[in-house]
């Protein structure tokens, strides 16, 4: 039973994937929406990434100085391992988690609170096609806006660790920043941003899908919001680790 | 004109609508009434291609709706304005994007000639100073008006209205009766009204197709409302004391 309500989801999923992703009526309008999305959906965001990144960045750091306290590991490693945990796990994943409770949850109760005052009824008798006008300029422009998103993050938590060595006196500022350059690999950030691009098209395709197909009132609203973030939160984990395995190794 | 064929719809194993047929003609307010749950709802949604149905034919001027391909389609339903229960107006757009939305997603006008059309529209709403406020500054029956500048700003052919009085006072819904019954007739329009409200049945009702249990029970004008014999007809137009007095007014009024 799960399996075939399971598939007969994703079905739907691709098929709603397949009215999405086909030309625009108007490309000046998708174009406009899309610049529009761009800034409620990404430029909206950059507080919270700033402070999550600062704080999560800071905390790496403390803790890594305070569970690797031995004269065999030198002392350069917390920077090196703050700077690892942040460009393989904490600015893509962990990010996107987050971003799936605030980004998702916005778009899932819009798309399902136009559906249930019937304005998606209205663009379809108009003969717009409501899923490509609605949510192709969510998708584009979240997804093109998350590489900012991804880069700030990284910044910002590394720049959180530093705070620590400049206002405490657990690890010098020099050793973490030369932590920070030791062993630097580039493709760590590419193999980041590219995994936060899968993540931003999951969040927002999944939230828009669970939104645009909601039934009923305020009440279905509010579970399709729910529902729509917890599919994209597993969803992010799974492809974490099957994006993992294909990266990295 | 737009003609219904023995239209069957059914949900599961429930059959909503039975073979009905029924006309709709130009220039006329045409009215689907029916009590709750008796089908005429899904008839509405089944007209404007919201649901398809299982057997019939829905033709608009001879052109079958359920044998159109999607283009074919997407064509039709540029003809096609529709004023829903609850407005449906885009809560992000202002009252003249609203207005001016059908206008940019399908003709090739200016700026200034979309806006043009559009104050003419609310205009002829008597909306005019409205235009910069959003739906959620507007009072319902503002919004109603507003949904209907949006559904004539590209002439259509076809306008169908769910509800247009729920939740108005009968001042306004008066107001908004005659509005639609003036634009019907200004414009040539086949307008199809589904309402239970029985002062449009008895107001604007130039051709009445009630609905019963998902069957096509009676069909005339508001005229032909008072002299009907159907008692199920009887039943629920005049279930008031109100509208019965008002019947048996009309009835004297007819043999003095």
């Amino acid at each position: 039973m799960i399996i075939t309500d399971s598939l007969a989801t994703f079905g739907r999923y691709c098929l709603f994937m397949k009215r999405v992703f086909t030309l625009p009526d108007r490309w000046g309008v998708t174009a406009r929406r899309t610049v529009a999305e761009i800034s409620k959906l990404g430029l909206d965001s950059i507080p919270l990434v700033i402070v999550i990144s600062l704080f999560i960045g800071a905390v790496c750091a403390i803790q890594m100085q305070l569970n690797i306290m031995s004269p065999l590991i030198p002392a350069y490693t917390v920077g090196l391992a703050t700077r690892e945990i942040v460009l393989l796990e904490f600015s893509n994943s962990i990010l996107c988690l987050i971003l799936a409770g605030k980004v998702g949850s916005n778009i899932a109760s819009e798309i399902g609170t136009m559906r249930v005052t019937e304005q998606i009824d209205a663009l379809e008798i108009m003969g717009v096609n409501s899923a490509n006008f609605l949510v192709l300029p969510k998708i584009v422009g979240f997804v093109a806006f998350m590489p900012v998103l991804g880069i700030l993050s990284m910044t910002t938590a590394l720049v959180g660790g530093y705070l620590v060595a400049v206002f405490t006196d657990i690890f010098t500022i020099s050793r973490y920043v030369y932590g920070l350059q030791a062993l630097f690999q580039e493709w760590y950030v590419w193999y980041g941003l590219i995994k936060s691009l899968v993540f931003a098209f999951i969040i927002v395709s999944t939230t828009a899908f669970f939104g645009y197909h909601v039934k009923g009132g305020a009440l279905e609203v509010g579970k399709a919001s729910t529902n729509g973030v917890v599919a994209s939160s597993i969803l992010i984990l799974f492809f974490d680790v099957i994006l993992t395995k294909l990266m990295l190794q | 004109m737009i003609e219904v064929k023995n239209v069957t719809k059914s949900f599961d194993d429930r059959t909503v609508l039975h073979n009905v047929s029924a006309k709709f003609f130009p220039g006329k307010t045409n009215l689907i009434i029916g009590q709750s749950g008796s089908g005429k709802t899904v008839l509405m949604k089944s007209l404007v291609g919201l649901l398809r149905p299982e057997e019939g034919q829905i033709l608009f001027d001879g052109r079958d709706m359920m044998r159109m391909n999607i283009s074919e389609q997407k064509e039709l339903r540029k003809e096609i304005g529709m004023l829903f229960q609850g407005s449906a107006l885009f809560d992000s757009e202002t009252v003249l994007g609203n207005v001016m939305f059908p206008l940019r997603m399908f003709t090739e006008q200016s700026y200034d000639e979309m806006r043009a059309r559009a104050l003419f529209c609310l205009e002829r709403v008597n909306l005019k100073g409205a235009e910069d406020k959003f739906p959620s500054e507007i009072s319902g029956g503002m919004q109603k008006r507003v949904a209907i500048a949006r559904a004539i700003a590209l002439n259509p052919r076809y306008l169908f209205c769910d509800e247009p009085n729920s939740g108005l006072d009968p001042k306004t819904s008066i107001l908004i009766d005659e509005l639609l019954r003036d634009i019907t007739r200004e414009y040539n329009i086949t307008t199809v009204i589904n309402t239970h409200d029985m002062n449009s049945v008895l107001g604007i009702g130039e051709n009445i197709v009630f609905i019963n249990k998902g069957h096509r029970e009676w069909v005339g004008c508001s005229a032909e409302v008072y002299t009907s014999t159907n008692e199920t007809l009887n039943d629920f137009v005049f279930a008031t004391r109100l509208f019965r007095e008002v019947k048996e007014a009309h009835q004297l009024r007819a043999k003095n």
